[in-house]
């Protein structure tokens, strides 16, 4: 069985974008990244620990009428670099990317520093230098590991 | 130097640090001859947090090169009381002014505040992020009793919150410097300093007491434990012994030993250390008037040939 047909178990959209091979146990978290919680009203379909040839297990986020931010995708190339993306019109996939890390990460983490200017009421939007394994707030300096990511992601 | 503003001793290189020095120099062996080389220049001392040396020995350098400063007083008779951004304060601040220092409680406010200012900005202390002048002035002092390479540095105290440490630590990362960092285990260096270090590929080693590695020093950094960090008090009290030094616990150290504090001390070290050859804190001090002023020359001249 392929990476496809698995993907059926998990109903097609006819618009939108399918975020793949995302880490097992990341899913939430991108709809968390993508500020979905359901309230919106989105056609949403998520598979969770699905059986993955490349990956052994990854979750699967597909999003109705969506397409993704240049700073989404930053992110979630930080919480899951072996995601891909896949843009459906008409039920086919008319564009399939590998996501690569950024240099820099905007507008969508907090910095875990309480005392960090950027949690201050300033005009400014948090930055993040990527690390090999983490991020480093521009500001600050302090380190964010990737398994903290997730809860440092700033949706509101 | 290159830089318009001086935020982190991390954009230091060596040859940016040398320069300052050697200006410095200069001026140390000369002072008369650098009044009035900035008639007319104005330094906006922009201080959100007390200070007592830093805030007077950047006043003293600007009027020893034959500036003036204006001062923004204290916060609580400020506009910042009545809820101003700092972003904002800076923005008309820098109408003022040739050039600002800023000290500001928050971790990453100079940065923030070089993006809505032109003039040259330079970082005076953020909370407990970087202080570049104050490591300018212990360079300078390090080079005047030990010099500054194939020298042996033990950095002693609050290493967590220290702002004085986190912007040295980094900069001797330019020089053949071994560092040994001296704290409780729950003030040891903040993961970012000590990724800059593993990066740098600095020669590092951590203790819980000088005890370890005092015999080998030729220079002793002393901070202090900040009582107020502590969640517990009894925690404050198990420590606190062990990171003071009285001339006494002295005798294993190299006759050499060259002791620096950027102060206010409490009782880290004790007074009969002031009467030792060893003690420089205050030495290092007042190396804040010529560094500083060698500092505020580079800027303001690279400023006046734009």
């Amino acid at each position: 069985m392929s990476d496809t047909d698995r993907e059926l178990r998990v109903s097609k959209i006819r618009n939108g974008t399918v975020i793949d091979h995302l880490a097992a146990g990341q899913a939430l978290n991108v709809l968390a990244l993508l500020g979905i919680d359901g309230s919106g009203g989105e056609g949403v379909s998520v598979g969770m620990n699905v059986p993955s040839d490349k990956l052994a297990k990854k979750d699967i986020v597909k999003v109705e009428d969506r397409e993704l931010s240049q700073s989404e995708v930053d992110v979630l190339s930080v919480i899951s670099p072996e995601a891909t993306i896949n843009i459906v019109r008409e039920y086919e996939v008319i564009e399939k990317k590998r996501i690569e890390r950024p240099e820099y990460v905007e507008d969508v983490l907090s910095c875990p520093n309480r005392n960090c200017i950027t949690n201050a009421e300033e005009p400014i939007r948090t930055r993040f230098m990527v690390l090999d394994d983490g991020l480093r707030c521009d500001y600050c300096g302090e380190i964010v590991r990737e398994d903290e990511v997730p809860s440092r992601l700033d949706v509101s | 130097m290159r830089q318009d503003h001086l935020i982190s001793a991390t954009q230091l290189s060596r040859a940016d640090i040398e320069a300052v020095l050697d200006r410095a120099a200069e001026i140390d062996a000369d002072p008369s001859a650098w009044q009035g080389r900035h008639d007319g220049s104005i330094l906006g001392l922009c201080f959100f947090e007390p200070s007592t040396r830093t805030r007077m020995s950047f006043d003293t350098a600007m009027k020893r090169l034959g500036g003036r400063t204006i001062d923004m007083g204290a916060v609580e008779s400020s506009s910042v009381k009545k809820g101003e951004t700092l972003a904002d304060t800076m923005r008309v601040l820098e109408g003022y002014a040739d050039a600002l220092v800023l000290r500001h409680p928050s971790e990453g406010s100079a940065k923030m505040a070089t993006e809505f200012v032109d003039v040259p900005l330079v970082n005076a202390g953020d909370g407990a992020g970087q202080h570049p002048t104050q490591t300018l002035l212990d360079l300078y002092t390090m080079r005047q009793n030990a010099g500054l390479d194939d020298v042996t540095v033990g950095i002693m105290g609050d290493l967590k919150y220290g702002r004085t440490v986190h912007s040295l630590a980094s900069a001797l990362t330019n020089f053949d410097i071994r560092q040994h960092f001296i704290s409780p285990e729950s003030l040891r260096l903040p993961r970012s300093v000590r990724y800059d270090l593993h990066e740098s590929g600095a020669q590092v080693r951590e203790h819980t007491g000088l005890g370890e590695v005092l015999g080998e020093l030729d220079i002793l950094y002393v901070t202090r434990i900040q009582r107020e960090r502590f969640p517990d008090e009894n925690e404050y009290l198990k420590v606190a012994g062990e990171y003071q030094i009285s001339a006494e616990d002295l005798s294993a150290a190299k006759d050499s030993l060259t002791i620096m504090h950027p102060l206010p001390r409490v009782d880290e070290i004790a007074s009969d250390v002031d009467e030792t050859d060893h003690a420089k804190y205050f030495q290092q001090a007042h190396n804040g008037v010529p560094v500083r002023m060698a500092l505020l020359d580079m800027l303001l001249s690279e400023e006046e040939a734009q």
